[in-house]
């Protein structure tokens, strides 16, 4: 095949309904293609029986967490199922899924995939689903970070055992959702189909809804809440300084950064660049073909854990306003 | 191996991503690439100046980092740059400290 293959990302914490979720998508025609990987926290394996499909392109994972202990599991498989595709060992796949444990931090995973010196070659990571239990996640955004950074983290927020709550609890949790990660689609999981759960991540401009200002997203550790916000810059930007910027901003603050997802407006450029970050991994920036409605600005929505909105932008504009300076003025290093 | 440059090692940073369809990078051909690096460059450098360092290139495949006292660092990646300036520095680059902010408006 040609081209890095996709590799789509499922996680939820412990009980939320990934291995429902992903059975059914397995049963698609449109997943026919993809190999599995799983990966369980414990001394049995039991996920991958439940997928109803044995054969060598299912791969359970089973040393530990995905996000600490099998990182190098990961690797390993994921490179073990390239070579023998190639050599015609396992069934033709196309794409991979990758079901982590409840408790893992999605970003490791990514990491891995995008800065392993061979894996970046073969695979790329294109979007992360999340399922949200409807019963348990309310207290479990009170009360793990881990939950935050997996809803953080998604493109998708699928809601599970949204028949097991009240409606109000379930409209509750919608709107504390779209607060705590407003880049992210939220559908219930029946509603999920597999071209939703395969659809590209950078493909999807941030929803123009996003566009809103400093909201208070969870009540994790009172002292340091997680708050998404966004920033909308008119005036077209300059690419070089938002990339020192956005980089430094990731060495000093990476893991308090759960999410950077924005549309570009950059200085002589017609079209629009989508950019989106899990922490300290940016995937590959993406030129939009169109503008998703009639204002040509810059909108960045964060997801940040106890940093200062207000800062945030103000350095934006900072490193921004400096690096047009020395444009204007030509380049001298 | 860089499949631009054919050189061992290579600057992977999503800045400068290997140009690939619907993919946004300065790196489709050799003179946006070079024009792009010679801006990093200058606009790295006004940064780095507020702490008294200097960043150059060396033959497109590694940077290097000096110190006035004549301390280097060297390394592959983008990535690095304000990891290994901290500690050149002595002390990290903080985008989000106000004093910071306040020299990087003072840069002319």
């Amino acid at each position: 095949m040609n081209g890095p293959t996709p590799v789509h990302l499922l996680t939820g914490f412990l009980g939320s309904g990934k291995t429902t979720l992903l059975r059914r998508m397995l049963a698609d025609p449109a997943m026919a293609g993809a190999a599995v990987l799983v990966n369980e926290f414990g001394e049995i394996g039991l996920d991958h029986e439940l997928l109803d499909r044995i054969d060598e392109t299912v791969v359970l994972l089973k040393s530990g967490c995905l996000c600490c202990t099998v990182r190098g599991e990961l690797a390993d498989a994921l490179l073990a199922l390239h070579s023998r595709r190639a050599r015609g060992e396992v069934p033709f796949f196309d794409r991979v899924a990758v079901e982590t444990t409840g408790m893992a931090d999605p970003y490791p995973a990514l990491s891995t995939i995008r800065s392993h010196p061979v894996l970046r070659n073969h695979y790329r990571t294109v979007g992360v689903v999340t399922t949200v239990d409807a019963v348990n996640a309310p207290g479990l955004l009170d009360t793990r970070l881990e939950a935050l950074r997996q809803i953080g983290a998604a493109d998708l927020l699928a809601l599970t055992k949204t028949d097991l709550a009240p409606p109000a609890r379930v409209s509750d949790l919608i709107a504390r959702l779209a607060s705590v990660n407003p880049s992210a689609r939220v559908m219930t999981a029946s509603e999920v189909g597999a071209m939703d759960f395969l659809t590209e991540a950078g493909s999807l401009p941030p929803p123009p809804e996003s566009a809103r200002l400093n909201h208070h997203a969870g009540t994790f550790r009172a002292d340091t809440p997680v708050t998404s916000f966004a920033l909308e810059i008119e005036q077209p930007i300059d690419w070089t300084g938002f990339g020192l910027w956005l980089t430094m901003l990731l060495d000093r603050h990476g893991e308090n950064v759960f999410r950077v997802k924005g549309i570009l407006n950059l200085m002589g450029e017609d079209r629009p660049v989508a950019v989106h970050g899990v922490q300290r991994l940016v995937h590959s920036p993406v030129h939009l073909e169109r503008w998703p409605d009639e204002r040509r600005t810059t909108r960045i929505v964060f997801i940040v854990h106890g940093l200062d909105h207000a800062l945030i932008e103000a350095s934006f504009r900072a490193f921004d306003a400096m690096a047009r300076r020395i444009a204007a003025r030509g380049v001298s290093a | 191996m860089c499949s631009l440059c054919g050189v061992l090692g290579c600057d992977d940073h999503w800045t400068s991503a290997v140009a690939r369809p619907g993919v946004y990078t300065h790196n489709s051909d050799r003179i946006a690439r070079r024009r792009e690096a010679a801006r990093r460059l200058a606009v790295a450098n006004a940064l780095l100046a507020t702490r008294r360092l200097r960043l150059s290139e060396w033959q497109g495949r590694s940077y290097v980092l000096a110190s006035p006292t004549g301390s280097t660092r060297i390394f592959e990646a983008l990535s690095h740059l304000w990891s290994e300036a901290g500690a050149l520095a002595g002390r990290p680059f903080d985008p989000l400290d106000p004093s910071f902010i306040a020299s990087i408006e003072a840069i002319r």
